[in-house]
C-alpha cells in the first residue's frame, strides 16, 4: 500500500468517524446578518458553544447583511427550510411580531426549564423586543446606541476642550473648527436611526402616535411637527454654510472612514463601530466618544437600542428548540457577554454582564474606555412611553422615504418642512397598508 | 412548400418536454404566483392573504413616485439603447473594414458582455467617484462640476454610461455578423464605381443592416428595462432622492427590503406587460417596414 492511499483511507475513516459522531448530536441552524469582522466574531461564539458541550451542534451561516438574513429566512420559511434561530434587525421587529411565526423566547426558556433572570436585562434594551405584557419575544443580542465621535487633536488645534452636550454648543464648535482652518468639521450621512429615531428618543418627542406604535396598528407619523424639523433645518443650514460635508460610500469615503482617517472632526455613529474605529485609527491620533447632544432647554431622555436580536422561528422539533434554548442561555452568561463586548463594540445587554466588566476595570483604559457612555446614554432615564422603542410596520420603507426626502431637501429641491411633510404622508400610507394586510390582528 | 413534420406527435412532445418543464418551473410558475399576489395583500411570513382585486394596481397607478420610476426607466432604456447601439455600430463598421489589428479588437470587444453587472457597477463607481476616482481630476480643475452623490442627473448619466458599456459588446457581435453577411461583391462594385467608404456605409451597408438593427433595438430596450438591477444596486442604490430608482430596482426595494410582496408583485406584472407590449408593437408595426427582398 502506498503512503498516498493510506492517507486517503485514513481521511475517509476520519470523515466517517466525524459524521458518525455528528449524528449523535442534535444539529440546528442559526442564520446571522452581521458581516465582516463582526460576522467573524458571531462565528466564534458558535464555535465556543459547540466546544462547551457535546449534545448540540449549532451551524451558523452568515447571510451578509441584516436585510438578507430576514429575506432569506422568509424565503426559506415558505419552503419549510428555515433555520431555528435568526438574527433580525431592530427595524424588522414589528413585522416579525405580526407574523406570529416564532417561539417567544420567554415561553421557550420556561418550557425547557431554563432559568433566566429577565429583570437583569436593561429596560432600554428589553422593551424594544418585548410584548405588550413585557415578556421578551426575542433574545437581545448585539446591542448598540449612537455616539458622537470626536477627533481630540482637531479640538486642541481649534482651542476647544469641552465636548458638546447641546446642539447649540456643537454648532459653535463646528464654527470654531472651521475658523481654525479645519476642512471637514462634521462628516455627515443622513441616517434615520440617528437623526430621527435616536434624536427623538433623547428629546422625548414622539415619532408616531400611539406611543410610537406600541398601542395599536392605527398609528400615524408625527415627526414633521416636532423639534426634529428644527434639527433637520439646522443640518441643511450647516450644509449650506459648509459646516458639514456629506460623506457616503457612494461618494468614496463614508462618514466613519472619513473620521478614522483624520479628515473629519466629528461623526455620529453606532457604538458598535468603536472597535472598528480603534483598529482603523490605530493610534495615529487621539479621539473619544460622547453622548449625542440635545437642544438647549430640553430634558435629556434615554436613547434606545439599535442592532439586532435573536428570534426562534416556529415549525421546528423540540430537540432543536432545546438546542436553541441552550445556545441562548450560553450567550446570556457573563463570560459570553464579555467575549462579545471585548471583540466588538457592542455593549453587554444584562446588568450582571455590565457589572462584571466594570468590576474588572474593563472600561478604565483604552481601547475600551468610552464604551460605558453608550450604556449611560441607554439608561439615562427610565424608559417612558415615548422612549421604549418603535413598533411600526413597514419601517424599512418608512426609513427609505425619510432618506430620499432628506436628500431632495439637501439638494435644494424643496424646503426641509416640505420634505418631512411628504415623508410623513407617504410613510403613513405604508402604515395603513400594513394595518390593512394584518386586518383583524393586533400587536401581541 | 414542403414541410417536415413528425408523424408521431408523442416523440415531439417527449423531446420538448424537458425544456417545457424548465420553462414552467422557472418562468410560468413564478409568474403565476406573482400574478396571484398582485391581486391580494400577502403577509410576508405567509400567515394568510386577502383578495383585494385591483387595489394594488390602483394604489400604484395613483402614486406619483411610481410614475417617476417609470419615467426614469424610460429615459434609462432609451439613452442606454441609443448609446450602446451607436457605439457598437461605429466599432463594427471599423472592425469590418479590416483596419490594422481588427482581429484583436474583435475579440477584445466581446469580453465586456461576460462581465457581471455588479462588477461593472463597482468599476464605474470608482471611475466616476467625485472625490477619489478618475472623475475627481475634473472636480480638481473645475470645483463642484461633478457630483453624482448629490446630483440626480449626474447619477443618472453615470448609470446610463455603465449600462451602455455593458450592452455595447452584444450589439457589436450582431452588427459585425450582419456586416459580414453583406456580399462583398456589392461593396466592391460600389467601390469600382467610385463610392468612398463613407458613401458605401450610408448607401449600402446601413440599409442592409436594418433587420439586425431592428432586432437589436428590441433586445436592448427590453434588456435595459429588466437587466439594470446590478448596476443601480452597486452604483447608486436608486438615489439620490430616487433619481435612479428604476422599475426593477423599485420592485426589489419594495418587495425584498420593504417586505411589501403584493405591491412588488403588482409592479412586476406591470413591467412584464410593458415589455410584452413593447415587443409586440415593435414586431407588429416596425418590422414590416424593415423587410427587404
Amino acid at each position: 500500500m502506498t503512503s498516498a492511499s493510506t492517507s486517503a483511507v485514513a481521511a475517509a475513516a476520519a470523515l466517517f468517524a466525524s459524521t458518525a459522531f455528528a449524528q449523535d448530536k442534535v444539529t440546528f441552524e442559526y442564520w446571522y446578518g452581521l458581516s465582516g469582522q463582526l460576522g467573524d466574531v458571531v462565528q466564534q461564539t458558535c464555535d465556543r458553544f459547540n466546544a462547551s458541550q457535546d449534545q448540540y451542534e449549532i451551524v451558523c451561516i452568515g447571510q451578509d447583511g441584516y436585510a438578507n438574513a430576514v429575506q432569506n429566512s422568509i424565503a426559506a420559511f415558505r419552503a419549510k427550510q428555515h433555520p431555528t434561530v435568526v438574527q433580525a434587525y431592530d427595524a424588522g421587529t414589528a413585522d416579525l411580531m405580526m407574523s406570529g411565526e416564532f417561539y417567544p423566547v420567554h415561553q421557550m426558556m420556561a418550557d425547557f426549564g431554563i432559568e433566566i433572570n429577565w429583570d437583569d436585562y436593561f429596560p432600554g434594551i428589553a422593551n424594544y423586543y418585548a410584548s405588550s405584557k413585557g415578556q421578551l419575544f426575542s433574545m437581545p443580542f448585539n446591542s448598540s446606541t449612537p455616539m458622537l465621535y470626536i477627533n481630540k487633536e482637531h479640538y486642541a488645534a481649534a482651542g476647544l476642550e469641552a465636548f458638546p452636550a447641546t446642539w447649540e454648543q456643537f454648532e459653535e464648535n463646528l464654527k470654531a473648527l472651521k475658523a481654525a482652518g479645519q476642512e471637514c468639521a462634521y462628516g455627515y450621512a443622513p441616517s434615520t436611526w440617528i437623526d430621527l429615531e435616536q434624536f427623538s428618543m433623547a428629546h422625548g418627542v414622539p415619532i408616531a402616535t400611539n406611543n410610537n406604535g406600541y398601542d395599536g396598528l392605527d398609528s400615524e407619523y408625527v415627526y414633521n411637527t416636532t423639534i426634529h424639523v428644527k434639527h433637520m433645518e439646522n443640518i441643511k443650514l450647516w450644509y449650506d454654510e459648509n459646516l458639514l460635508e456629506i460623506r457616503t460610500s457612494q461618494g468614496g469615503l463614508n462618514a466613519r472612514d472619513s473620521f478614522a482617517q483624520g479628515e473629519c472632526s466629528h461623526y455620529f455613529g453606532s457604538i458598535a463601530s468603536h472597535q472598528a474605529v480603534t483598529n482603523l485609527v490605530d493610534g495615529t491620533f487621539d479621539w473619544d466618544v460622547t453622548m449625542i447632544p440635545v437642544y438647549e432647554g430640553t430634558e435629556r431622555k434615554n436613547t434606545v437600542v439599535g442592532g439586532a436580536s435573536l428570534w426562534v422561528l416556529s415549525g421546528k422539533s423540540d430537540e432543536e428548540y432545546r438546542g436553541a434554548a441552550e445556545y441562548l442561555k450560553f450567550l446570556a452568561t457573563p463570560e459570553s457577554e464579555e467575549f462579545w463586548s471585548t471583540n466588538t463594540g457592542y455593549i453587554p445587554v444584562t446588568k450582571t454582564g455590565f457589572d462584571t466588566l466594570v468590576s474588572k476595570g474593563f472600561y478604565e483604559n483604552a481601547p475600551y474606555k468610552g464604551r460605558e457612555l453608550a450604556l449611560e446614554s441607554l439608561t439615562y432615564t427610565e424608559p417612558g412611553p415615548l422612549t421604549r422603542g418603535i413598533r411600526l410596520g413597514g419601517f424599512i420603507q418608512a426609513r427609505s422615504e425619510w432618506s430620499n426626502e432628506i436628500q431632495a431637501a439637501l439638494q435644494g429641491e424643496k424646503t426641509m418642512q416640505d420634505a418631512l411633510d411628504t415623508a410623513v404622508e407617504r410613510s403613513n400610507a405604508i402604515l395603513s397598508k400594513f394595518a390593512r394586510t394584518y386586518r383583524g390582528k393586533e400587536l401581541p | 412548400m414542403r414541410r417536415a413534420y413528425f408523424k408521431n406527435n408523442w416523440i415531439a412532445a417527449l423531446v420538448v418536454a424537458p425544456q417545457l418543464l424548465i420553462i414552467f418551473v422557472f418562468f410560468y410558475w413564478p409568474s403565476s404566483q406573482a400574478l396571484y399576489w398582485a391581486f391580494t395583500l400577502e403577509q410576508p411570513w405567509g400567515g394568510g392573504n386577502e383578495w383585494v382585486g385591483f387595489e394594488n394596481f390602483v394604489f400604484l397607478l395613483s402614486d406619483d413616485r411610481y410614475w417617476q420610476s417609470v419615467r426614469v426607466s424610460v429615459i434609462y432604456a432609451l439613452a442606454t439603447t441609443a448609446l450602446a447601439m451607436g457605439m457598437a455600430l461605429i466599432l463594427a463598421l471599423f472592425a469590418d473594414r479590416q483596419l490594422r489589428g481588427y482581429k484583436s479588437f474583435r475579440i477584445g470587444l466581446i469580453w465586456p458582455y461576460a462581465v457581471a453587472a455588479p462588477a461593472i457597477g463597482l468599476a464605474f463607481r470608482f471611475i466616476f467617484n467625485p472625490s477619489a476616482g478618475v472623475a475627481s481630476y475634473l472636480n480638481y480643475a473645475f470645483p463642484d462640476i461633478w457630483n453624482p452623490v448629490m446630483n440626480g442627473s449626474h447619477a443618472m448619466s453615470m448609470v446610463i454610461i455603465a449600462g451602455a458599456w455593458k450592452q455595447v459588446s452584444y450589439s457589436f457581435i450582431f452588427f459585425l455578423a450582419g456586416l459580414q453577411s453583406i456580399p462583398r461583391s456589392l461593396t466592391e462594385a460600389a467601390a469600382m464605381d467610385g463610392a468612398r467608404p463613407m458613401r458605401r456605409m450610408m448607401d449600402i451597408q446601413l440599409p442592409l443592416l436594418t433587420p439586425t438593427f431592428f432586432f437589436l433595438l428590441v433586445i436592448n430596450i427590453t434588456d435595459s428595462f429588466t437587466d439594470s438591477f446590478g448596476i443601480v444596486d452597486t452604483m447608486t442604490s436608486g438615489g439620490p432622492a430616487r433619481a435612479t430608482n428604476l422599475m426593477v430596482y423599485k420592485i426589489y426595494e419594495d418587495g425584498f427590503r420593504g417586505l411589501d410582496y403584493s405591491g412588488a408583485a403588482a409592479q412586476s406584472i406591470i413591467l412584464m406587460i410593458l415589455v410584452i407590449a413593447l415587443t409586440f408593437v415593435q414586431f407588429r408595426y416596425v418590422e414590416r417596414r424593415v423587410h427587404y427582398t
